[in-house]
């Protein structure tokens, strides 16, 4: 099931007279194809647990449209919207055990669309194989680990075979291990059932790793939507370029001067094609190569040893972070001793943006 | 035993002696006094030792009196008064403006004086010479007939300090119940509504559980409290409760004491301790149901 937002803008009025109304989606316009899984990405309070509230019917937008395939479910009351939501902090019902969790919306079926005690629990239980918890049925929520609840609440929103999977901020509550193991779980269970799923994080990795498709959000307003690689590889603006990737891309002052670009006093990289004037350069951490003749310089502060690859840690005058961190292959040793490194860049890792309006520069933008 | 569980007694001390000053060696006292035959108290002597005590007591009309008295009291109005604040605490928690003036209105008659209420109360159904009083009143353009709810038939009586023993006890309740409410995680009720769960069946089979340990809570506390009820009855009834046919079980202790008839610690021991079975075995019973229904 598609479902399509148009237009949508959520606001919620201010508290006091003097302060603006706060505007939590502004104008948010997308087509969310069939069977994908969407990672709803940005930081917190850019609006992206409402924009799930939105499609859910929890709250009702303030303008715009909600479709699911082509029903306009705008003013449908969430039970009528055929979709399954799993809560942050999974809302199970203490009292209840796993098997009476994963029932209750099927108890609460009325009319022709009513069934059996015997279908219910075949239901029930095909929806706990599925997320593998089928042997846990007769435990309270209590009993259950934290990643075990997860399963449960997510059996529970599929029992009902939605039309649309919400999950808000699925693996937050999770240790990293269990968040690794869940993500590829939700990855799974999406693929098995088909269902179009949303899930909403703050967390990056979770998005960009088990995605069809990544909204980036920010203040209410959506920045860039696209598959996780193209969205990091061309970000559209600086925020989508320092919001995505870990350790984050480094951010420098530059300019523009026939044609390169240069970084304090050096010229990195030649650019054609491009005006003379002052930009915002990122560089992403594996961006850097080693070169000992390498037209970029920096003063070294330490190396960390990661094991799979070293993260050399530098600073430059230019910079507008504190530290610059760039990620090089272990093979590659660094002089420890030296009191500046020398890098060669690799071009398509370095991204210009306009100093002003932020927006990125000699990439042909994506919609 | 070492010097750290020293310690810890000495902590306990204070508490342990006056417990054992004013709780522990006058329950013993009461319970000897209790199967003392023909104590008498100015001469602090008495004839021998036996069940005697206890067999006057129950069979003493006035007493049996005071145990019907208290047990329809305590029937009706534990189950009502909870019931009638878990509606209104409900109402509350489903109201945004004027919440906490309602909340304070509801709590008045907590912090007011028993006997003023009781005073009140009176005037309210109380039937003079002079007046038929507002209820009477009140009936009156009903078409019913009046009745005179302080001096008249066993029923009216009754109903009138039913009706009071609600009132005083519900503010506590409604107190108590609100708080419950509010305390339940939005989520659950967000989840029920994904779910397209009714109202009646979100009270059922989510409200009430996630509420039950404090309702429980409230059943028990109402159950010792209308067991023990006294003054609410003298508010209304006036000290001479006997005649007034409307005793209660500590009334009648009371009256053993010091009532006119008083200065028979022997029976008003043996009644206390009759009474304290009774409370006993309810509460146990209680708390029995309560651990096989309430689940977490």
């Amino acid at each position: 099931m598609k479902v399509v937002l148009q237009n949508l803008t959520k606001r919620f009025p201010s508290r006091t007279k003097n302060e603006p109304d706060v505007i939590a989606v502004n104008d948010f316009n997308f087509e969310i194809p069939d069977g994908k899984l969407i990672g709803l990405l940005g930081p917190s309070g850019c609006g992206k647990s409402t924009t799930l509230n939105l499609i859910s019917g929890l709250e009702a937008p303030t303008s715009g449209k909600i479709f699911f395939g082509e029903d306009d479910v705008t003013r449908l009351p969430p039970e009528n919207r055929g979709v399954g939501l799993v809560f942050q902090n999974y809302a199970l019902y203490p009292h209840l055990t796993v098997l009476d969790n994963i029932l209750f919306p099927l108890q609460n079926l009325k009319g022709p669309e009513k069934l059996s005690k015997q279908e219910m629990r075949e239901r029930a239980l095909h929806a706990a194989k599925l997320v593998q918890i089928d042997t846990l049925l007769e435990r309270k929520p209590s009993e259950l680990s934290g990643g075990q609840q997860q399963r449960v609440a997510i059996a529970r929103a599929l029992v009902k075979t939605p039309r649309v999977l919400l999950m808000d901020e699925p693996l937050s509550n999770l240790d990293a291990r269990l968040r690794l193991q869940t993500r590829e779980e939700i990855r799974r269970i999406q693929q098995e059932t088909g269902v179009t799923t949303i899930f909403v994080t703050h967390d990056q990795d979770e998005a960009m790793s088990i995605s069809d498709m990544i909204v980036v959000m920010k203040d209410g307003v959506v920045q860039q939507i696209g598959a996780p690689q193209d969205v990091y590889d061309n970000p559209v603006n600086l925020f989508v370029a320092t919001f995505l990737g870990t350790p984050p891309i480094n951010v420098f002052d530059g300019e523009i001067k026939g044609e390169k670009l240069y970084i304090g006093g050096e010229a990195v990289l030649p650019k054609p094609g491009l005006p003379d004037q002052k930009v915002s350069v990122g560089i992403r951490p594996e961006g850097f190569v080693l070169d000992e003749n390498g037209p970029f310089t920096l003063n070294l502060s330490r190396v960390e040893v990661m094991g799979r690859d070293t993260s050399v840690v530098s600073t430059h005058p230019k910079s507008r972070n504190v530290t610059i961190r760039s990620i090089i292959p272990t093979r590659n040793k660094v002089d420890r001793t030296a009191k500046t490194v020398r890098f060669s860049l690799v071009p398509d890792k370095v991204h210009l943006f306009d100093e002003k309006t932020d927006k990125a520069l000699g990439t042909e933008e994506k919609p | 035993m070492n010097k750290k569980s020293m310690k810890g007694w000495l902590y306990l001390l204070p508490a342990i002696l006056f417990l054992g000053c004013f709780m522990v060696y006058p329950l013993i006292d009461v319970l000897i006094y209790s199967f003392e035959e023909g104590y008498n108290s100015a001469s602090q002597t008495y004839y021998g030792v036996g069940l005697y005590n206890y067999s006057y007591v129950l069979r003493d009309p006035y007493f049996l009196q005071a145990v019907k008295n208290t047990f329809i009291l305590v029937v009706i109005t534990v189950p009502l008064s909870t019931g009638i604040a878990l509606l209104i605490s409900l109402g509350l928690n489903a109201i945004k403006p004027l919440r906490n003036l309602y909340q304070t209105v509801y709590f008045l008659p907590y912090v007011t004086n028993t006997l003023a209420v009781g005073l009140v109360f009176m005037i309210l159904f109380k039937k003079t010479a002079y007046t038929d009083g507002l209820i009477n009143l009140m009936l009156k353009w009903f078409g019913a007939q009046s009745v005179d709810f302080i001096d008249g038939p066993y029923w009216a009586k009754m109903f009138v300090l039913c009706f009071y023993t609600i009132w005083v006890v519900m503010p506590f309740k409604i107190l108590i119940l609100t708080s419950a409410l509010a305390s339940v995680n939005k989520e659950y009720y967000s989840a029920a509504r994904m779910d397209g769960t009714r109202s009646f069946r979100i009270f059922y089979k989510i409200t009430l559980p996630m509420i039950s340990p404090m309702i429980f809570y409230l059943v028990i506390t109402g159950f010792i409290g209308a067991f023990k009820a006294y003054s609410d009855a003298i508010a209304l009834f006036g000290t001479d409760l006997n005649a007034a046919g409307m005793n209660t079980i500590v009334g009648y202790v009371y009256d053993m004491l010091y009532g006119n008839s008083g200065g028979y610690p022997s029976f008003a021991s043996a009644a206390a301790l009759i009474l304290f079975a009774i409370v006993l075995t309810i509460t146990c019973i209680n708390l029995l149901i309560s651990r096989k229904n309430v689940q977490y």
